[in-house]
């Protein structure tokens, strides 16, 4: 549209002319209008709904404390160590940023966690909206690996172990696997050019990937219309005078308002953990990673951090075949990888658990608890439960939690191999015409 | 769901319970008792500085516990460095390597990578084993190479060791009672109030940020506690239009 067609910004006040200015050279109305003031999101979004703009969020946390770190970190073997309590010690509130961005990886995954879960609960990957979804997923991988970068960076006994454990994963798979561990290295062990090349892919690599991520999984949401807890398309009842839907609201002012209080409250979690425990009882800080990398000195107890932890309880669980602990790394790499399939998979008629038959209801709980006690397993040694299971027949004793993890892998597993067959004849409730209000 | 975020909730609880090793005793102490503080950091320079490093904690930083640069400069500081200086250590390490077996670790930060409660059990727990290099063992952490520094203070204990078995099912059951075979310097309670001060001095340098930190917490989350009341107030007023 040619600049003078345009018509001139209202409702601005003196801001109205620069505003115009700008909009004839710029899609500036367009960009507002299409993603806020004239987006229309659903108006019976519920709790879950509030981890989307709070994963944003935190994204913006990391970058802008990622960015102050980075100027007085660095990167090398001899001196990374100790430039992190440089920041803790000598930086002028470097403490703070430091804790900040500890905390904010964390908070990351729970939020990004807890997203997803609201997307499996309400069918939000469902027809027409899968590429949303496949986004999202690609999201979760960058941010995986933006996670495990960084945990290198502090350079302490977890950091370096860890990288260690989870790079020599690699060096399992079949004919490249040694090459390819080398490879990401760049050395046959973890030292200082890894260090050098994380950090490379953890402040600018990896970021930019995620924020083109973002940007595609949102403009993407946009199009198709956000989903809602009772799985209703909104777009389906239009109000013939103003051609808006009839149970939806626009994003800007009301969205805005609410997630700004999810955000209120958001931040006074994060806030309380970051001044009061930022360790978070040895969860978020790891109390071996405040001692310097050792390559000569191996922790007798690896464990990564919580957020991959239900996955290490997989890789565990898997016995090695022809001692080759790759079947372990496959399970793995497909536990997360399945996800991309979930659209696919899921024959059922509606969206929303709330009108999910009882079978699929069952397959879902099963996963989460499933998720969380894996999770759980993979922090602890395998031989955690030991004592109560001394009198159990078979696997008793010592395995009993190994077999509890093989278990669980199973379930986990099956939520998605069998949701064809499940979903297809599950007894489902009917459908209202309108979001449950 | 609410089941499931009290499951969420208990993990935690769960993971501590299930740590093994021998007891470790609460260390008494107070991250805002400066008289403590000062006591510590006194025993650590006198005592730990002679191996061991703090190579990340700066001698001024202890204007923090309420000593002046002056202060510092004459009780704590060896006469050839200066204040603005870290606790580096006067002992070369090839030296240490070739007496002890290791290098000592820096300790700058051992109060984070073991917990307090370890510190004050471990430096409590030295008795006499003529089997070891060093003639001092320890029942923390077993066959460690730093000898009892602090014997004179302590005294020197052994370990009765007494094996008892089950009645009912043979398994054996094996306790290990440190007794005080000749009493040092001080009686075992101001033994045990020393080395609360210097755990609660390393407590104190893993982290010298974490009082400030507290007191700015509590800022910040009245701040946020304004921000949430008149988020949710503006919320309230806009989503009166909804119906």
């Amino acid at each position: 549209m040619a600049a003078h067609d345009k018509a001139p910004v209202t409702g601005a006040g003196p801001f109205n002319g620069v505003l115009t200015w700008v909009d004839q050279r710029f899609p500036l109305m367009t960009l507002w209008r299409d993603h806020l003031a004239d987006y229309y999101a659903p108006k019976n979004f519920n709790f879950w709904y509030y981890f989307g703009s709070l994963a944003m969020l935190v994204l913006v946390i990391q970058i802008v404390s990622g960015i102050f770190l980075t100027m007085n970190y660095k990167p090398s073997a001899q001196e990374a160590f100790a430039s992190v309590e440089y920041i803790m010690r000598d930086v002028p509130g470097g403490w703070l940023i430091r804790y900040i961005h500890s905390t904010g990886a964390s908070a990351f995954f729970i939020c990004v966690y807890l997203h997803m879960v609201r997307g499996v609960m309400y069918g939000s990957y469902k027809q027409p909206r899968e590429l949303i979804w496949i986004f999202g997923v690609l999201i979760y991988l960058a941010l995986m690996a933006e996670a495990f970068m960084g945990y290198l960076l502090p350079w302490g006994q977890m950091s370096y172990w860890g990288a260690q454990v989870i790079i020599n994963l690699f060096g399992t798979i079949p004919f490249i696997g040694e090459g390819l561990a080398v490879w990401i290295r760049g050395d046959y062990n973890v030292s200082d050019a890894t260090l050098n090349r994380f950090f490379a892919l953890h402040v600018i690599a990896l970021p930019l990937v995620l924020l083109g991520l973002v940007a595609a999984h949102i403009m993407a949401l946009h199009e198709v219309g956000s989903n809602n807890p009772d799985g209703v398309e909104i777009k389906k009842d239009i109000d013939p005078v103003s051609g808006k839907p009839r149970d939806g609201i626009p994003f800007h002012p009301y969205y805005t308002l609410k997630d700004t209080v999810g955000v209120a409250v958001f931040l006074i979690f994060f806030a309380a953990i970051v001044f009061f425990t930022p360790e978070m009882g040895g969860y978020f800080l790891e109390a071996n990673n405040f001692i310097p990398a050792d390559p000569l000195k191996t922790p007798a107890h690896i464990a990564p951090v919580w957020y991959f932890t239900p996955y290490y309880a997989m890789l565990r669980a898997v016995p090695p075949i022809f001692n080759s602990q790759f079947p372990g790394v496959a399970v793995m790499g497909i536990a997360v990888l399945i996800f991309f399939a979930l659209p696919w998979l899921d024959r059922g008629r509606v969206k929303s658990i709330r009108y999910r038959g009882p079978k699929y209801k069952a397959w879902f709980t099963a996963l989460v608890i499933s998720f969380l006690i894996l999770g759980y397993l993979g922090v602890e040694p395998t031989t955690v439960w030991g004592e109560f299971g001394e009198h159990v027949p078979l696997v008793g004793g010592d395995y009993i939690a190994l077999w509890v993890a093989r278990v669980l892998t199973v379930i986990y597993f099956l939520f998605f191999l069998l949701m064809p067959w499940y979903t297809a004849n599950d007894r489902e409730k009917p459908v209202p015409a309108r979001v449950t209000w | 769901m609410k089941k499931l975020l009290a499951l969420l909730l208990l993990l935690p609880a769960l993971a501590i319970a299930s740590e093994g090793g021998p007891a470790l005793q609460q260390a008494p102490i107070d991250p805002h008792d400066r008289a403590s503080l000062q006591r510590g950091a006194a025993i650590f320079v006198n005592h730990c500085l002679n191996c061991h490093s703090a190579n990340v904690m700066r001698y001024t930083r202890l204007t923090d516990l309420g000593l002046t640069d002056k202060q510092i400069q004459e009780n704590l500081l060896f006469t050839t460095d200066k204040v603005g200086d870290t606790m580096t250590t006067a002992m070369d390490p090839k030296i240490a390597k070739a007496a002890f077996g290791v290098v000592p670790p820096d300790l700058s930060l051992i109060g984070r990578s073991r917990s307090p409660d370890w510190l004050y059990t471990y430096l409590r727990a030295f008795y006499r084993d003529p089997a070891s290099k060093t003639g001092w063992n320890n029942e923390v952490f077993p066959n460690v190479a730093m000898p009892h520094v602090l014997w004179e203070l302590q005294g020197q204990q052994g370990v009765e060791v007494h094996e008892r078995a089950d009645p009912e099912s043979g398994e054996k059951h094996v306790t290990r009672k440190l007794t005080m075979e000749t009493p040092g310097r001080m009686t075992p309670l101001e033994y045990d109030r020393y080395v609360a001060d210097l755990v609660n001095y390393l407590a104190w340098m893993g982290e010298p940020a974490q009082t400030h930190r507290k007191t700015w917490g509590i800022l910040v989350l009245f701040f946020l506690a304004g921000f949430f009341i008149l988020a949710l107030l503006l919320k309230t007023e806009y989503w009166k239009d909804v119906h």
